[in-house]
């Protein structure tokens, strides 16, 4: 090229800026994964027998002094803060990646019936024992991920029905939602009491039931999904553009939204099969990471899961602490807080991102 | 790179966007593509680029074994992605970029930032752009693939005259010194007569015709395809200036 409108200027350097960018993302990466430790160190302190931060801390750290905080820590507390990060962060990362292919802030597993779906399929079990050759502490889970990929396939079935844009996803996702939430009206309206009130608790969401093999399976999850996806990262970005410009840069839009949907249905299968249903921490988690890191999927998708997690663990521990000698549900704290606290975010944001 | 295009022909359902385009566009030559609203024209473009059904064909000739790179534009330039310009511009290389950007692609990306004068842009996000700021944007993205195949959809509409005059300049220059083929959509005659080497018509789905601009933009092509009676002088540097009157 010989000729050159601009002259760039030494603040311009596009090498810098690169790094500038870079080191923004790694600095709120690395923020993040702090104040998880901190929430986490917190989490296991909090409970009915408060314990001291430091005795934790070096409970978690191995250099335990005292056999009773030791058990208290590593038996009970410890499952439970682990697997709020860990649903938090799945929850996070699926919002993230809805929120990307469908283009659209308002999406989420929870707002576009992949949830409700789960929710359904738990119900079922509790209600109807429908027979799979599963103890019931895994049959519900079973079910729940089962539906959540029932969900997903729909919503992307329906959407497809004219041309998969992201406009019929997303009414795909509504409609399936209402489907599901009628389905488990009905199921409601014919159980139990016995089995009314077990659908409720379990819609709530609860981490009490935390075990470390369910710990494992979410991790593993986990584990693949986020390397699977930073794989597709520049594509994902790409489709932020609208789906005609990523079909122009060579993006294979519809098999990238296939990929993305089957990693949603697991994510999101497992976290609810194991939690219960927990809105707001899918929806709020991708804008939190977008205001600070931008579109970006190599720095968006980590920094969701990084928020998402953060969000249920400080939901954890005001679920704690809210009602003296009670737990409310963490399906209900995470509203109650995350609320209030994304409506100040988005006020005090000084740019538009939607 | 060369691109033949036979007995082209794209389908909207029942509707019949384009039908019969047989066209050649060569190595290092403009190709200016006018017509009025709905005629066809992006269509044209989107089939070339492969981003719509057709039948016929487009066949890319390219020597030494290069492969077809293509760099296309879009007319749509809306876009609030949280992404930052020297972002949008580094995903026009996207077949390259990995989890870690290399040096290459950096440079390319300042290049044609340098190039479009984006440099003190490239930290903004797109949505803090204006719509001609964002038009450069996309059209460095274009050019940040290295492309031997320019396809521009409507690339200057937003523009101000000044930046109409400088991208066509900097189109022209790489088509010609690059041997890149461009094709581009234009609704301004006079700055297709100025700066294509070649003109294609559309009208209703068809190409009324194609050839030197000077040779096509007269005024019976003007009256029968845009419905408008014109007349033609020359610019003091000798390039064909065309003076809308009146409707016919």
């Amino acid at each position: 090229m010989t000729r050159t409108l601009g002259i760039m200027t030494e603040g311009n350097d596009v090498e810098a800026l690169y790094r500038r960018l870079a080191w923004r993302r790694q600095i709120v990466l690395l923020t993040g994964l702090a104040a998880l430790a901190f929430s986490l160190v917190l989490d296991v302190a909090t409970g009915p027998a408060m314990l001291p931060v430091p005795a934790v801390a070096r409970s978690i750290l191995g250099l335990a002094q005292d056999r009773t905080v030791d058990a208290i820590v590593w038996s009970i507390r410890l499952p439970i803060a682990f697997l709020a990060l860990a649903v938090g962060a799945a929850l996070g990362l699926s919002g993230g990646i809805m929120q990307t292919i469908l283009n659209n802030p308002l999406a989420s597993s929870y707002t576009l019936g992949v949830s409700a779906g789960a929710g359904f399929g738990a119900a079922l079990v509790i209600v109807l024992g429908v027979a799979i050759p599963l103890p019931e502490a895994w049959a519900i889970p079973a079910m729940a991920f089962l539906f959540s990929g029932i969900a997903c396939a729909g919503v992307y079935g329906i959407g497809s029905l004219r041309g998969s844009s992201p406009e019929m996803l997303v009414l795909g996702g509504i409609a399936l939602l209402f489907l599901f939430q009628a389905l488990l009206a009905l199921l409601q309206f014919v159980a139990s009491p016995e089995a009314l009130q077990q659908i409720v608790f379990w819609l709530f969401g609860s981490l009490q039931k935390a075990t470390w093999p369910k710990l494992w399976i979410i991790s593993a999850v986990l584990a693949v999904s986020l390397p699977l996806l930073l794989l597709d990262a520049w594509r994902l970005t790409a489709l932020k553009l609208g789906d005609e410009r990523a079909r122009g840069l060579g993006v294979d839009v519809a098999r990238l939204r296939i990929r993305s949907f089957a990693i949603i249905s697991a994510l999101t299968g497992v976290a609810v099969a194991f939690v219960g249903t927990i809105g707001f921490v899918g929806l709020v988690a991708p804008h939190i990471a977008r205001m600070l890191v931008g579109e970006d999927q190599r720095g968006l998708l980590p920094a969701s899961a990084l928020f998402g997690a953060l969000l249920l663990s400080l939901s954890s521990i005001a679920s704690k602490t809210l009602l003296p000698g009670a737990v409310v549900p963490i399906g209900i704290v995470t509203s109650l807080i995350g609320v209030p606290f994304f409506v100040w975010l988005v006020i005090r944001s000084r740019r538009a991102f939607w | 790179m060369r691109v033949n295009i036979e007995d082209l022909a794209v389908c909207y359902g029942a509707t019949q966007a384009l039908s019969d385009i047989t066209l050649t566009a060569e190595p290092g030559e403009v190709m200016a593509v006018i017509g009025p609203n709905g005629s066809g024209k992006s269509s044209l473009v989107k089939a070339i680029a492969g981003l719509v059904r057709c039948s016929g064909r487009v066949a890319f000739e390219t020597g030494d074994g290069d492969q077809p790179r293509i760099g296309y534009m879009p007319q749509d330039i809306s876009s609030r992605a949280a992404l930052t310009v020297l972002e949008a511009v580094l995903l026009g290389r996207l077949g390259q970029l990995g989890l870690r950007v290399k040096p290459d692609d950096l440079a390319m990306a300042q290049t044609v930032l340098q190039e479009l004068d984006l440099g003190g842009l490239a930290g903004r996000y797109l949505g803090e752009l204006s719509g001609g700021q964002r038009q450069l944007v996309f059209l460095a993205q274009a050019l940040a693939s290295e492309p031997n195949l320019l396809l521009l959809d409507e690339p200057i509409s937003a523009l101000d005259i000044r930046h109409q005059l400088e991208v066509m300049l900097i189109v022209r220059q790489l088509t010609h010194q690059r041997g890149l083929t461009t094709i581009v959509i234009l609704h301004d005659l006079n700055i297709a007569a100025r700066f294509a080497d070649t003109v294609a018509v559309i009208s209703a789905g068809k190409l009324v015709c194609h050839g030197r601009p000077a040779a096509v933009i007269e005024p019976s092509m003007v009256a029968s395809v845009f419905g408008v009676d014109a007349a033609m002088s020359a610019a003091p540097d000798g390039s064909l200036v065309v003076t809308a009157l009146r409707p016919v």
